[in-house]
């Protein structure tokens, strides 16, 4: 493969064709509604397999197989325009990710086994680690690149000994036979609590939860394409896929789905507030990403799974759109801070319209695909009694459209700021952004049509979620676009002033974590490396001294001198006498 | 009469090695020719058994027999199961790819190749010998020229003298070559006393005057002349598998040592320590075994532990890496010690995987330290723009050493992990585990600093890998994803061994 990666734009050609391939082949067992759950012997043991590798095709692999194929596709032609001035070797390496990304994300997707799931899981995590530090040569990626990778490691450890523990108690890892047992009652495993809450980590960790959200801000160092596809719409929901797969299971431990709900509403609110005080457009989704995973968290939690699973494919969908519409401004004017944009409207009408769109899904306006989902979960949240969580919730959906609108306000309209000379991006890139554009509207349309029967939730919901997002982008409008309400005034009174405070210092928690990496596991390190070369090692230098001391003294005893050694005799035998005589008495 | 095929993957190195002392004197390139076509010959023989080895009939198979001293039971012994299987084709591997890596060696190459060689013949010895004494020649054979080849090709390092024993460090001149030559051999040499002792043990005690382990095994030996030959066992080859607090010879040997030798000690050599602990200690002392596994796996989640911490803390790559050998080692004697199928099919792949990994490590910092004469990893960075090919394989080596999935080290890790929590000692997976996050900190942390990054202002590396470097390098990165992703290769005929094995110390 070497000599292809070499040749740049012919691997990318080499790397679309394959994922249009798949997106092909996922459209064909989703139009079918294929089912099928075929394994293979991947470890052996002495009676049967240890652990299995297989595909397992149900509805809910069907639809993510197309979601992953679908931006996968989209995301990879993007790149073409995007990343057009890269080396022909550096390219080819940015499609060797590419199309390893799709691969190890499939095969998590069709994974009948938490083994399988986890080969694959880890895997996602390492495309995730190499494309955020593409450009290596920058500190800063490298610096994110290992961040994601540790961060998330630290959920895996939970997976890992959970899926252990599980595999220990119920001699399988296969879904199958777990929910086939779940469904028999025959799970009553003491611990499935600490199991199933261990194993909740690994997704804590992968979806960016609270406290293991850290992560994803950082990440943004890679290429946005990159962005788009990885960390907002596929390999971050795989936290909720495996939580929405393995939901017979969580559905035996209450406790642990109550947690759940309640960690994905606070980590809602608590990225929206941080994405409120961001200046860097690819931060700001990037911290409505970690909230948007929130709400389908928090869906999971409440027993509403369908829904959770919905926001999932929709989330997908407009949040690549958003992210790859951020992409073509960066594009444009060569810089992330939306204090520096402005009056793009004028320049980049197309970009400007499509990015509108996605702000709209994301905001919660209707027919947009957004809104429905977000409905759901909202509904399944109140229905399920956990006001909490709802508030959290409904809270985040005011600040969702303020953060989105201010964006929108300060990078398209206004007072032009963009130095040179802004323009639209070539049709490899804006042709995946209309398409993404109108399949959010489609899908919108599609499930307003579906559920126009049957509304979710209590009546005053939908208007109630809908006047909160029109009041944040009043809100947003008047801060930003016309200027009525001064932002750094309102960011001067209590209470805004403290929590701007604290949001733009993220909680303090990369920086507890930045303490807690040098200080205890390096310092930790440290003290262990100088025991082991100074005690450990030290004990043996002495003793091994001590024989060279003795032996150098024991050498001076022979002096090669007649009286001494006549002395020496002299002397022993005065010994051996005085050992006689005590022996005789 | 059948081909002694056992006996050709053996000995053939040793042939080459008389070969070029005597017919390729100053001729480099017929040494390496040489080296490379009897290496050669034993990768052919340990695929070829490796292939046609009878997995249902498992057990020993190509054996041979040979008696040597009739009277004393002393003969020339030898058999292949599963378990040696894996080893031998682990064995051949490292070598061939260590004959490569060390191409470039110019200083007396005809005596280093010879020594590089003999040393293989004694470490396949061992793995493939049933007669306890032969046994032990081997293991000699494949502890002694180590004096020489890290004394004379070595390179010396530099430690401070600090701490209450600083007096002993300017003594005993830590930190060259020559120290960590003598460090190493006392010490294996030590361990081997005990191991000399263990087997005098067992034949008298088995009262069958054979030294044969087909013998020793039908016998039976009293619990309380168990428990201290266990032990005995333990501490000599776990000084060579490398034990805490035995395990300093490690650090300092494996840094000192050339590239061909780090690869071969701790690829292999390492594994000649834990293949006697599960083979001999664990395969004929079924009730020490039990007696001790408690200390046996409680010492090795002190090696995953401290071995990551200690390789975290180092400055110089080579030391990096010898830590993670002692952290790696613990795993597999932790799967060992787990006495459940997982845990030793897991601890027999780990040898595998590690020695794999390890071999590779060890190639690449030869490699980089051949170009950019500096083993400090704070002086150097942004490698990766001019060695890409290096960057890659270093890359994967390390990922498989973190565990990560379709490398080779997790299969072993996950089956270690599983072995630890259904084991009589559950709470070993959790320093198990906390090891795997140690060390994607240490491994992440120091690519980061070598490959990413702006190019250092310090040193200027010069080129990636060249030719006979490439078969080094592509042949174990190549192993160590095809075992990863299809480890069934690997531990289908290991599963026979080791099953048998604990059916002996727990019972069917």
């Amino acid at each position: 493969m070497a000599p292809l990666r070499r040749a740049g734009h012919l691997a990318g050609g080499v790397s679309i064709a394959a994922i249009g391939a798949a997106l092909a082949g996922a459209l064909v067992v989703w139009a079918e509604g294929a089912r099928s759950d075929a394994t293979w012997t991947w470890i052996p043991a002495d009676d049967g397999p240890m652990a299995t590798v297989g595909l397992l095709v149900d509805p809910l692999a069907n639809a993510m197989l197309v979601l992953v194929t679908l931006v996968s596709l989209l995301v990879q032609v993007y790149s073409l325009g995007y990343l057009h001035d890269e080396r022909a070797p550096a390219l080819g390496r940015y499609y060797t990710y590419q199309s390893l990304f799709a691969f190890s994300m499939l095969g998590l997707v069709l994974s009948p086994s938490f083994v399988q799931m986890f080969v694959f899981w880890e895997l996602v995590g390492l495309c995730s680690y190499l494309l955020i530090g593409y450009w290596y040569a920058r500190p800063s990626a490298a610096r994110a690149a290992v961040k994601a990778f540790w961060v998330t490691k630290v959920g895996d450890l939970g997976f890992v000994i959970g899926i252990v523990m599980l595999w220990a108690a119920t001699g399988t890892f296969e879904f199958e036979a777990l929910f086939a047992k779940a469904q028999e009652h025959a799970l009553a495993i003491d611990g499935l609590g600490t199991i199933m809450f261990l194993i909740y980590l690994g997704a804590v960790g992968k979806s960016a939860q609270f406290p293991l959200h850290v992560w994803l801000p950082d990440a943004m160092e890679g290429p946005t394409p990159v962005s788009a596809l990885i960390h907002a719409a596929t390999m971050v929901t795989a936290g909720v896929f495996l939580v929405t797969r393995a939901q017979p299971l969580f559905a035996l431990v209450p406790d642990v789905l109550t947690l759940i709900g309640w960690v994905g509403a606070f980590t809602a609110l608590l990225a929206a507030s941080m994405a409120c005080v961001e200046g860097d457009i690819k931060r700001v989704l990037a911290y409505s990403t970690v909230s948007q995973l929130g709400y389908m968290m928090a869906a999971a939690g409440a027993g509403a799974p369908d829904a959770s699973f919905l926001h999932l494919l929709t989330h997908g969908l407009f949040k690549a759109l958003l992210f790859l519409g951020a992409g073509a401004v960066i594009h444009a004017v060569g810089t992330n801070d939306i204090f520096r944009m402005g009056g793009l409207f004028r320049t980049m009408p197309q970009t400007c319209v499509v990015f509108v769109v996605g702000t709209g899904a994301l905001a919660g306006l209707p027919p947009l695909a957004g809104f429905f989902s977000k409905e759901a979960i909202l509904a399944g949240v109140w229905e399920a009694g956990m006001t909490g969580p709802f508030l959290m919730l409904a809270l985040t959906v005011l600040l969702t459209a303020f953060y989105m609108a201010r964006v929108v306000f300060l990078a398209f309209f206004g007072r032009a700021l963009a130095s040179g000379h802004p323009h639209e991006p070539p049709w490899t890139m804006r042709g995946p952004l209309w398409l993404l554009a109108a399949l959010t509207v489609v899908a919108g349309l599609r499930l307003a049509l579906a559920e126009s029967g049957e509304p979710h939730g209590p009546g005053w919901l939908a208007p109630a979620s809908v006047a909160l997002a029109a009041a944040g982008i009043a809100l947003a409008w008047a801060m930003y676009q016309r200027g009525t309400v001064d932002p750094a005034r309102l960011d001067g009174t209590f209470p805004f002033s403290a929590f701007g405070f604290m949001a733009r210092r993220r909680y303090g928690l990369d920086a507890l974590y930045g303490g807690l990496y040098r200080g205890f596991i390096l310092g930790f390190s440290r003290l262990i490396g100088w025991i082991d070369r100074y005690l450990v090692d030290g004990v043996l230098n002495f003793l091994s001294a001590s024989t060279l001391r003795g032996g150098d003294l024991l050498r001076r005893i022979q002096s090669g001198q007649p009286q001494d050694y006549v002395y020496g005799v002299a002397f022993g035998v005065l010994l051996l006498l005085i050992w006689a005589q005590w022996w005789g008495s | 009469m059948t081909l002694p095929v056992l006996s050709l993957i053996t000995w053939a190195p040793f042939v080459g090695a008389l070969l070029i002392m005597f017919t390729a004197r100053h001729r480099p390139l017929a040494v390496r020719l040489i080296a490379a076509v009897t290496t050669g010959i034993s990768m052919a023989g340990s695929l070829w058994i490796y292939a046609v080895y009878d997995r249902e009939a498992a057990g020993f198979q190509f054996y041979e027999k040979l008696p040597l001293v009739p009277p004393l039971g002393i003969s020339y012994e030898l058999g292949a199961d599963g378990i040696s299987l894996l080893l031998v084709l682990l064995t051949s591997i490292i070598i061939f790819a260590g004959v490569f890596a060390s191409w470039t060696v110019v200083v007396r190459s005809q005596e280093f190749y010879a020594l590089l060689l003999a040393l293989v013949t004694g470490v396949f010895g061992v793995f493939v010998s049933l007669d306890l004494f032969v046994l032990f020649l081997f293991y000699e054979l494949a502890v002694l020229p180590m004096y020489l080849l890290i004394g004379i090709w070595g390179s010396s390092g530099e430690i401070r003298p600090r701490g209450i024993f600083a007096w002993a460090y300017r003594e005993t001149g830590v930190g060259t070559k020559e120290y960590a030559a003598m460090k190493l051999t006392l010490y294996l040499l030590f361990g081997s006393a005990f191991i000399l002792v263990g087997i005098f043990a067992l034949y008298v005690n088995a009262g069958a005057a054979s030294f044969s382990f087909l013998d020793l095994e039908a016998a039976s030996f009293s619990p309380a002349v168990q428990r201290w030959v266990f032990l005995a066992f333990y501490l000599g080859f776990g000084i060579l598998a490398g034990i805490w607090p035995l395990h300093t010879w490690s650090p300092d040997g494996h840094s000192s040592a050339p590239t061909a030798v780090s690869m071969l000690h701790a690829g292999v050599l390492m594994k000649l320590g834990a293949y006697g602990i599960v083979r001999i200690a664990m395969g004929l002392l079924p009730q020490g075994t039990s007696d001790w596994v408690w200390l046996v796996g409680t010492i090795a989640t002190i090696n995953i532990v401290y071995g990551a911490l200690a390789a975290m803390a180092q400055t110089d790559l080579k030391y990096v890496i010898a830590y993670s050998s002692v952290s790696h080692m613990g795993i597999v004697l932790l799967g060992a010690a787990t006495l459940t199928e997982a845990g030793l099919n897991g601890s027999v792949f780990q040898m595998f995987a590690h020695g794999i990994m390890t071999g590779l490590f060890f190639a690449i910092v030869g490699l980089v330290y051949e170009k950019a004469h500096s083993r400090e990893i704070g002086r150097m960075g942004g490698f990766g723009q001019v060695m890409p090919g290096i960057a890659t394989a270093f890359t994967v080596g390390g990922l498989s050493s973190l565990g990560l999935p379709a490398t080779a080290g997790f299969v072993a890790e996950l089956l270690t992990f599983m072995g630890a929590w259904r084991s009589a000692h559950v709470w070993w997976l959790f320093p198990a585990v906390a090891g795997t996050f140690l060390t994607a900190v240490y491994v992440l942390r120091v690519a980061k600093q070598i490959f990413w990054g702006p190019p250092s202002p310090h040193v200027h590396p010069l080129e990636d890998a060249r030719g006979p470097e490439w078969v080094a390098l592509i042949l174990l990165v190549a192993v160590l994803v095809v075992f990863g992703m299809v480890p069934g290769i690997a531990i289908a005929p290991v599963v026979p061994a080791t099953v048998a094995l604990l059916s002996r110390i727990v019972g069917p």
